[in-house]
């Protein structure tokens, strides 16, 4: 499903170049549950920004679903994201403006439905998470495991090919780390793919799979 | 760019955003907004609306809706009994007021004066012969008395004084006479002794003219028959037919009957607009220009207003930019939002600002004049011209919104979202 070929990342910064992936491949399938793991600075959060077409590797490949994404243009890569993609941000990544029912309904809106209709699914996928209660809350009125949650329905709510969670609990006191993670199961279980990058090997060994990272390379 | 799909959420960012946005913010961009749509047709309106109140004032005051005035080299009219019994026939006009006029010279103080050589409280100027009842009619002339009383049809010997001619109500007194000679102490109830050619009589100020048109308040004004006495015009020729008509009647299409009837071989005829001299035109495209200088400044000021405002928006908002374009919501929708933003901060901001020129100011401004020197300013605020501005405003603005949105959304996703510059 997705497949990364040698993939290395180097950052220049004047004479200084920083190279933070040295040649990782790897290889997801359909409806697993993987886990990127090491620690700090290992590469863990840069690799799945690659892996999730965010941020263009300096070199190696990337494959979704058969097609090579350096050849894909922005906008492709943009649809991409929107519509087999869903991410979850270690700072749960909120629009701070909008309630937790309407910033699950942006990106259902940009993927064409109509209001009402992507309402329909944004509460759906609201009360999936368990914050039926919560809709019409604005992120400043929800605690950081709510607005964590109410983040991972916005990822799930069109149903993506692949869910990206980037250190999902790291913000999080203990009850909602394992109230996400138990979410991030029963999606799992429901036959959805998980890339999920933590330094936490207590959740870490909930994958099913373990990739771990040091220094720029899989070990 | 403007896709359906990009406007739809763009609208949907933009309005959630306002919704929520603090009041005190959103009071005070709207607030710069109405002052700077203020600004843009205030300013100009007043410029010109100083001209204009000259304009308007000559009309009322003086010229009407068409003038009949001699030919060029002529001193009157010809056939001008014969011209008043046409318009008398015509139902389009409303009212006239006919004029003598000629020139002469007002002397005061000569009785006392002990001097050698000629007394130098003299005055040389235009002298009208009017009907006071059709003249007041016509131009209120009676209520611009400053001192005394108004002229009556049997007076005799007595005239009315324009105020510019007298040092005490004089502008130009003090000068040096270097612009205008003025009579010293003279009021109501001096007599004068006026000069016409070479027919001199002593008259009696009954009333001094106070008025901002140099026509009016620079004149010496007696009964006609008194006047037509004194300047031996026994053929009733005049030197000014004025005159009113009904609402609706185009002055022009009433000129072109009066030139094809033959009333252009006796005299010239004037719409109002013809008669105002060039130099007034030309002081009205001036206002005009400069009124338009100010407001564009202040339209620069207002762009760079929501420049900055947006700016700094978009900026505090770039990690949420970000997560946005992250997830797959075009930038062009998000650059819509933020123009979204600034069209509504532009359309309030001018809502209200119609609501206050048209409700109050228009309204306040025409019942109660700008008092300048020379005129009474009005606000002239044509719809059409202000909806111009209107559309210049939330054109700049949203211009103006939609730059710094651009700067930011156009920068790296995964920079914007990390907080990397």
């Amino acid at each position: 499903m997705i497949e990364a070929r040698n993939l290395t990342k180097t950052y220049k910064n004047g004479d200084i170049e920083t190279h933070v992936l040295k040649g990782v491949s790897f290889k997801a399938d359909q409806g697993e549950f993987l886990a990127i793991m090491g620690r700090s600075g290992a590469g863990k959060s840069t690799f799945l920004y690659q892996l999730s077409l965010l941020d263009q590797p300096t070199t190696g490949e990337i494959i979704l679903n058969g097609r090579h994404a350096q050849n894909m243009s922005e906008k492709e890569k943009m649809r991409f994201r929107l519509n087999t993609f869903g991410y979850v941000f270690q700072d749960y990544a909120l629009l701070p403006d909008l309630t937790a029912l309407e910033n699950v309904v942006v990106p259902l809106l940009m993927q064409g439905e109509q209001i009402k209709s992507a309402e329909r699914k944004a509460a759906k996928a609201l009360e999936r998470v368990g914050l039926g209660h919560r809709l019409n809350n604005l992120p400043s009125q929800m605690s950081g495991g709510e607005q964590q949650r109410a983040s991972i329905a916005r990822a799930i709510a069109h149903d993506p090919k692949i869910l990206f969670a980037d250190e999902p609990t790291a913000n999080l006191d203990r009850e909602s780390s394992e109230r996400v993670m138990e979410i991030f199961k029963e999606l799992h279980k429901a036959g959805q793919t998980i890339v999920m990058v933590t330094h936490e090997e207590e959740y870490g060994r909930m994958a099913e799979k373990i990739v771990r990272l040091d220094d720029g390379k899989i070990v | 760019m403007f896709s359906p799909l990009n406007i739809r959420i763009g609208f949907y960012l933009a309005l959630r955003h306002i919704k929520r946005a603090s009041i005190w913010t959103t009071s005070l961009i709207v607030f710069v907004m109405l002052l700077t749509f203020l600004n843009l047709v205030v300013v100009t309106g007043i410029l010109v609306g100083l001209v204009a109140g000259i304009n308007s004032a000559y009309q009322t005051h003086y010229i009407g809706d068409v003038i009949i005035s001699p030919l060029e080299g002529e001193d009157y009219i010809k056939q001008s009994p014969s011209i008043l019994a046409l318009l008398d026939t015509l139902p389009q006009v409303t009212g006239r007021t006919t004029r003598y006029l000629t020139s002469g010279t007002l002397e005061a103080g000569y009785k006392s004066y002990v001097g050698t050589g000629q007394n130098p409280n003299f005055v040389s100027l235009q002298v009208a012969g009017i009907d006071p009842s059709a003249e007041d009619a016509f131009t209120s002339l009676g209520g611009m008395i400053l001192s005394g009383a108004y002229l009556d049809q049997n007076d005799y010997d007595q005239v009315l004084i324009g105020s510019q001619r007298l040092a005490q109500y004089s502008a130009f007194a003090g000068g040096g006479g270097g612009l205008l000679t003025v009579l010293e102490d003279v009021d109501v109830g001096s007599v004068l002794r006026l000069r016409i050619g070479d027919v001199e009589r002593e008259v009696t100020v009954k009333g001094i003219i106070d008025s901002k048109l140099d026509e009016l308040s620079l004149r010496l004004y007696m009964p006609a028959t008194q006047l037509r006495g004194l300047i031996g015009r026994n053929d009733y020729n005049l030197s000014e037919i004025a005159m009113r008509l009904t609402p609706g009647t185009d002055p022009i299409v009433f000129k072109d009957l009066l030139v094809r009837s033959g009333v252009s071989d006796y005299g010239v005829v004037e719409t109002f607009e013809e008669s105002i001299p060039d130099g007034v035109q030309e002081i009205t495209n001036t206002f005009a220009m400069l009124g338009n200088m100010i407001s564009s400044v202040g339209l620069v000021v207002a762009s760079i207003t929501i420049f900055i405002v947006i700016f700094i928006n978009a900026l505090t908002r770039r990690k949420f930019i970000g997560i946005l374009k992250g997830i797959g919501i075009d930038g062009k929708a998000i650059e819509i939002s933020y123009m979204f933003q600034s069209l509504f901060y532009a359309a309030i901001g001018s809502g209200i600002g119609l609501a206050v020129l048209y409700g109050f100011l228009v309204p306040f401004v025409a019942a109660h004049p700008i008092d300048f020197p020379f005129s009474d300013g009005i606000l002239v605020a044509p719809i059409p011209d202000t909806m111009v501005r209107v559309a210049l405003l939330v054109v700049a603005t949203v211009i103006a919104g939609y730059i710094p949105a651009r700067m930011i959304v156009k920068k790296n996703t995964l920079d914007s979202i990390l907080g990397r510059n």
